[in-house]
């Protein structure tokens, strides 16, 4: 007589081989794509077509003038704001802005001064976007962003 | 008598934490990964800037613009110069007035390479001026330092 004493206990263990294959393939796809991505932002020019702007050309509003020389190389060699010259120091920048309009909060997007950026052709950007930085605004202690002119435009690119 | 049959005996590890962990970091890439990618081009380092913030919500009818250092221009994966830009920008225009939209209404972004000239940029948007464009953003990264 065939006798059984012991039960075997089945175990009902899944297979995990596929769902592990599965698993690592996500895996590898996720790292493969992951890519620090650096944060961005915008400074936004407003600059429609000279000439056809209804702007009433109001002599007291005249805009701020920067220029912005290179040399041959593209580097800043000076800056002038309304003709006072500032070296190619971008705090002085700053603080002259702030003595032009001041720190109040500006008015209305269409109301607050504007500034005209006049720069030398072959100046490298990175030098332009430092400029319009120094001119839009810093960052107080508490690091809330003080905003000082809104409204950039470019004048004629120089040949 | 008892018979007892012989099994193979399986060294079975136990996977449970393995998969634990596989699952985590699954979550962990797929929640970081961003799949806006397509706005970025390697050929572009853009300048830093200390007061930029990614903004709080997309910029409408977006048209982007890549400006490489040697100052070619990358619209849409074609590649262009300042007096061809014009074609590339009326085809993008084409596609806002099918919209029902006007020239003024699109965002002209400019990633600008660090190092390109600045006159070009010029360049652009008065190429861009002319096509009845008028609302541009200078593309720079954060600069949190």
């Amino acid at each position: 007589m065939r006798m059984r004493h012991e039960v075997e206990h089945e175990k009902n263990e899944l297979n995990m081989t596929s769902m592990i294959d599965i698993v690592f393939l996500l895996l590898v796809f996720f790292v493969m794509t992951f890519k620090i991505v650096e944060m961005e932002g915008d400074f936004t020019v407003r600059m429609p077509l000279a000439g056809d702007s209804n702007a009433t050309s109001d002599v007291t509003d005249l805009p701020l003038k920067l220029r912005l020389r290179a040399d041959n190389d593209g580097k800043l060699t000076s800056m002038s704001l309304n003709e006072i010259n500032l070296g190619t120091d971008f705090t002085k920048l700053r603080a002259n802005v702030i003595g032009l309009v001041g720190t109040d909060e500006p008015a209305e997007e269409d109301d607050g001064p504007e500034i005209e950026i006049d720069t030398d052709y072959n100046l490298r950007y990175a030098y332009v976007i430092q400029a319009i930085t120094s001119v839009s605004g810093y960052r107080d202690d508490t690091d809330q962003v003080v905003k000082l002119i809104e409204r950039i435009k470019f004048a004629k690119p120089r040949r | 008598m008892k018979v007892k049959s012989k099994k193979p005996n399986l060294a079975e590890g136990d996977l449970t934490p393995m998969i634990d962990m596989t699952f985590q970091l699954i979550a962990f890439f797929m929640v970081l990964i961003n799949f806006s990618q397509t706005e970025s081009n390697e050929r572009v380092v853009l300048p830093s800037s200390q007061l930029v913030k990614p903004p709080e919500k997309p910029l409408e009818f977006p048209i982007i613009l890549h400006v490489a250092k040697d100052g070619e221009i990358i619209l849409g994966g074609d590649s262009y110069t300042t007096e061809t830009l014009s074609t590339g920008l009326r085809r993008e225009l084409a596609v806002l007035r099918a919209e029902k939209k006007s020239p003024k209404d699109a965002n002209v972004i400019i990633r600008g390479h660090q190092d390109v000239a600045a006159g070009q940029v010029q360049e652009i948007i008065r190429v861009a001026q002319d096509q009845q464009l008028e609302q541009f953003a200078l593309r720079a990264k954060e600069d949190r330092s």
